[in-house]
């Protein structure tokens, strides 16, 4: 970079330095407070009988023995629970079209997916609820479960919900340019594949767990929950259960892994909060594994056609794909299961210039559990569907799979650029991005090393992807389309009369470090040591209105909100200090907690003005009202969304006798603007690129044909596991984001969106001398092996 | 307790697998008879021309012990493979002996070590050859009240010879298939034990491919491919993540390298 230096990269600034997490050894002695260690009095546990069955009538509930069970406080059904809740509906205005029946906690009449809640049990203790739950009798008339999407979209399959004509949700069509006229020229190869993408979800160590108080005196409801949204808890709360919005609180201590897996509406908490205030006792829920397994929202679950065509000189001249997905019987409210198709649609093909772009998205209900946002949505099937086919017409062309994405990368300096789709991106970095990452993998000396072990019968593949993420989503992304989801953040910044600051700031904290990067961004901009900065998140009885952490939008928004309060605080207590200094702020500094002159003079400690302020005021010239607090709120509102970008690479060896798949190396250079802290970003990418492993070769939630699920255990369904992983290599390219100070991006979930891409490229790159491929995801041995078989 | 017919009653070993199974509910006995502060089955001693393991025997203990490096190399190639070091700290092999799960390492290598298995109830005591032990998933030749109370290994004999392999998607899982070999020597083989595990209902004895490898040397690759062509297809079973057909391909690739691994 050229330039005067900013003001983040002057030496001993805390922005862009691996400050270690001040919480961390807290949570690793394990002092954390999770929902589940809340213990309060009279407090009650409850458990719930779900349908065992995936589609079918309610016949008839004899909840009598479980009512007389010793130990058992209430059993309630749909019938008492669902009348005091009003129904919400998983629809979008901006998804025009979007269809979804109005939905409720319980199930009344009839069961529309496997593990959906029938009865609930409160007792003296869960191990008394679950026992309860097995003295329930229901007898059910099994309906036609449709599921799979297929099913449902076919013209005589039964409708799931009989206000509805079919069984489909939502359709959305892209075309510009003209794709059929590019396909067709007789200079454009054409390479047509279709992928399937398993179902899968978050899988969190803390599962989603609630406990909810009421008390009746003044009509208040406190929701502890483990989560990453806590005021669209409070509006939804609010508005479904009948209670003035400020009535309800809603509080996040420690949360033990979320993915977007906890944004959501879940019948089973929605009903607890209702138990909570017909007991007015609090009641408590904690998901085990089976029930996070059949009732967390699930996600990907495409089916897609992809095609793509490249003229001569291995230039993209026009992509098409047609998406099916099935999202379960209701759309997730309220963000909608439409989003990931929505996503998928928008952004596949978002790194290349392509002119002639054509799409079509079907999204169905079916009897499955539902689907909905999972960290990186739509990216994982948006990247693996243009860079597996783009590495496949190279392969026909007989071109370089490097060589291929320089002739069709969005150039570095081309930016502002709106894509095919109508995205806008600015400040990327593909060009670059993706020659660092092919000195950082020695790309050469791999293929040379791939083709002598070739000789040999060893199989390794190489797969590349240049990809895109969406972060920091403006207001265009939920609240345009009526979801009470804040795209603008707050934070207070407070000095206290020892000279510490406090933060508090409505993005929240699970696990990823964000405590962290909001007191580095708060001690740099101020001037104090990073050990006076003290920050709170997840009540919303302190912390300022914001929509928290998802879309990897916490350090880029809630970061300049912090950044934007501690500059605000700043000019005040210079203010302050000039006037008890009798001279001009302009003059003053605050260094490491002391107010300094211009020529680096201590003048104040923080803590003597601290001190001035708060106890002898009477020393304070007439007139001077120190506040020494600011509020600062901050959104988009130049981009809808703040993209970043990035390269990635996958080495890995297929076993063809066992159709096992060892991934020996993963390399990413990853722009995701000013890097506040890099270990933290680091580990992100790695967990990301992690998670991104899973999807591509273990983890999938199966289904049998009448809508079982199969694999609810831990055992049984595999999530990544660190033996199996490689090293991670990763690289930073920096071109902050114009739309803020800070000029952080989002840094969440590009491991987890660009990983299963290279993965694909590099199984498939292996598989090309044998004549094999797959375009199935996970790549399980099996189906590794019927590829070779095929 | 054990002994008491009118309550069901579980014997809680190292509860590795009991445990889970009682979170899911799937077992619920009304006892538990905890044995872990037995002293009197926590032993591994040489008897003769025997080694005799205690069934409360920790894999860790067994991991850690010059005995069954020297005397058992086949155990001590398999238990690497058992789970994760946490859940080795605590599970038992008379708790894996007892539990027959036939995707376990422990009951196909004691198969293929001809190990007995010494149970004791009210009654007394008896010897079962783990052969005749394992019947099926689960399934054991234990009477009612009888419990596991050690394990009697041949010691092996110098020149003595043993392979092992596994394919498991993770390091720990349950194997996809596995196999446990021992043979008396190898070129020829004779004497040759083959017990594949997790691939069908109980540690499975590969009757004909030891027959046909018998007086072959191990590195014969005709034999080989008979032998990997004997293997019981009708006996293999699929799951959620393996058919019955892709389980019988790793089982042929698990045997082709377990015999390969012994010819090193």
């Amino acid at each position: 970079m050229t330039g005067p230096l900013h003001r983040f990269d002057q030496p001993g600034t805390y922005i862009g330095r691996s400050v270690e997490r001040a919480d961390a050894s807290r949570l690793v002695e394990g002092e954390g407070t999770y929902v589940d260690d809340l213990q309060l009095p009279r407090m009650t546990h409850a458990a719930f009988v779900r349908s065992q069955h995936a589609h079918a009538k309610i016949k008839h509930i004899d909840v009598d023995a479980a009512r007389a069970h010793t130990g058992v406080v209430a059993v309630f059904t749909g019938a008492d629970i669902n009348p005091l809740v009003k129904p919400y509906v998983g629809i979008l205005t901006h998804l025009q079209g979007l269809r979804s029946p109005p939905q409720l906690p319980m199930a009344d009449q009839v069961v529309r997916c496997q593990g959906e809640p029938v009865v609930m049990i409160v007792a003296q203790s869960r191990a008394i609820a679950e026992d309860a739950c097995e003295l329930v009798q229901i007898e059910y008339e099994p309906l036609k479960a449709l599921v799979s999407a297929e099913q449902a979209l076919d013209k005589d399959a039964p409708t799931i919900h009989p206000e509805l004509d079919n069984n489909t949700a939502w359709v959305r069509e892209i075309d510009v340019g003209d794709a059929s006229a590019a396909f067709s020229r007789a200079d454009v190869t054409v390479v047509e594949r279709t992928f399937l993408f398993g179902r899968h979800t978050g899988v969190t160590v803390e599962p989603r767990s609630v406990v909810v108080e009421y008390n009746r005196s003044d009509n208040t409801m406190v929701f502890h929950y483990s989560g990453q949204a806590p005021h669209m808890m409070q509006a939804i709360l609010a508005k479904h259960l009948d209670f003035a919005e400020e009535n309800v609180r809603v509080v996040t201590r420690d949360v033990g892994g979320s993915f977007g897996i906890k944004i959501h509406t879940y019948g089973d908490e929605i009903a607890t909060a209702v138990a909570a205030k017909l007991l007015r006792r609090p009641v408590k829920f904690i998901a085990d594994r089976l029930e996070s397994f059949t009732s967390d929202i699930h996600a990907r679950d495409h089916r897609i056609q992809g095609r793509i065509g490249v003229d001569s000189d291995g230039r993209i001249v026009a992509l098409e794909i047609d998406d099916l997905t099935g999202i379960g019987p209701y759309s997730m409210y309220p963000r909608t299961s439409a989003i990931e198709c929505n996503q998928i649609l928008n952004l596949t093909g978002a790194p290349y210039q392509i002119d002639h772009y054509r799409a079509r998205g079907t999204v169905v209900f079916q009897n499955k559990n539902m689907m909905c946002q999972y960290r990186a949505v739509g990216h994982p099937v948006a990247m693996a569907v243009c860079d597996s086919l783009l590495e496949e017409v190279a392969g026909e062309i007989d071109m370089d799979v490097v060589d291929i994405r320089r002739r069709n990368l969005i150039a570095d300096d081309a930016y502002p650029v709106t894509s095919a789709t109508g995205m806008k991106f600015a400040d990327l970095s593909h060009q670059q991005s993706l020659e660092r990452l092919v000195e950082l993998m020695n790309y050469d000396q791999l293929r040379a090393d791939q083709s002598d072990r070739r000789k040999k019968g060893c199989y390794r593949g190489i797969g590349l992807v240049s990809m895109v993420e969406v972060t920091n989503p403006s207001p265009m992304f939920y609240g345009v389309g009526g979801a009470p989801i804040s795209a603008q953040d707050g934070a207070t910044v407070r000095l206290d009369a020892a000279g510490a600051l406090h933060v508090s700031c409505s993005i929240t904290e699970s696990g990823q470090g964000t405590h962290t990067i909001l007191a580095q961004i708060a001690a740099d901009v101020f001037g104090v040591d990073i050990a006076r900065v003290k920050v709170s998140t997840g009540d919303t009885a302190h912390v300022p209105y914001g929509g928290g952490t998802w879309a990897s939008r916490g350090a880029g928004i809630g970061g300049e909100s912090v950044l934007l309060a501690a500059d605000a605080l700043k000019a005040q207590v210079l203010e302050v200090a000039s006037s008890i200094l009798q001279t001009t702020p302009d003059t003053l500094d605050i260094e490491n907690g002391v107010v300094v002159n211009a020529d680096g003079d201590d003048k104040i400690s923080l803590d003597e003005l601290g001190k001035i302020v708060y106890y002898r005021g009477n020393e304070l010239p007439a007139g001077v009202n120190a506040e020494l607090i600011a509020t600062r709120h901050y959104r988009v509102t130049d981009y809808p969304f703040v993209f970043t970008n990035g390269a990635m690479a996958a080495h890995v060896e297929v076993d063809i006798e066992t159709g096992f798949i060892k991934v020996l190396d993963f390399w990413v250079v990853e722009d995701c603007g000013r890097v506040i802290n890099p270990k933290l970003v680091d580990e992100q990418i790695r967990g990301g690129v992690v998670q991104g492993i899973g999807g591509a070769l273990y983890e999938e939630c199966l289904y049998d044909e009448e809508g079982q699920y199969l694999n609810a255990t831990m055992a049984d369904y595999l999530v990544p596991m660190a033996g199996e992983m490689p090293d991670i290599h990763i690289a930073h390219i920096e071109t902050p984001t114009c739309t803020s100070t800070l000029g952080a991006k989002g840094a969440g979930e590009a491991g987890t969106g660009g990983a299963p891409a290279a993965i694909l490229n590099a199984v498939n790159d292996a598989l090309r001398p044998l004549n094999a491929s797959i375009f199935q995801m996970p790549m399980t041995p099996e189906r590794v092996l019927n590829a070779l078989k095929a | 307790m054990i002994a008491d017919d009118t309550q069901t009653c579980q014997p809680l070993a190292g509860g590795q697998s009991l445990m889970p199974m009682l979170n899911l509910r799937v077992a619920q006995p009304e006892v538990l008879v905890d044995l872990n502060r037995i002293a009197a089955l926590s032993f591994i001693e040489i008897q003769n021309d025997v080694v005799h393991i205690g069934a409360m025997v920790r894999y860790t203990a067994l991991m850690h012990s010059p005995l069954i490096d020297k005397h058992v190399p086949l155990l001590a190639m398999a238990l690497p493979y058992i789970a994760h070091q946490a859940v080795r700290n605590r599970g038992t092999i008379g708790g894996s002996v007892a539990l027959a799960d036939p995707a376990a390492e422990m009951p196909a290598v004691l198969k293929a070590l001809a190990a007995t298995i010494v149970v004791v109830s009210a009654h007394g005591q008896r010897e079962i050859p783990a052969e005749a032990f394992f019947l099926g998933i689960y399934e054991t030749a234990l009477d009612e009240g009888e419990l596991v109370h050690s394990i009697k290994i041949p010691l092996a004999t110098s020149g003595h010879r043993f392979g092992f392999y596994e394919l498991a998607r993770r390091h720990g899982d349950y194997a996809m298939a596995g196999v446990a070999v021992s043979a008396q020597s190898i070129n020829p083989c004779t004497e040759l034990s083959i017990v594949f595990f997790g691939v069908a209902d109980q540690p499975l004895r590969a009757v004909d491919a030891q027959a046909v490898l018998e007086g072959c040397a191990i590195s014969d690759n005709a034999a080989l491919t008979a032998a990997q062509q004997s293997l019981p297809a009708e006996l293999m079973l699929g799951d959620t993540g393996v058919s019955a057909d892709t389980r019988l391909q790793l089982a042929r690739v698990a045997l082709k390298r377990a015999l390969l691994s012994m010819a090193d």
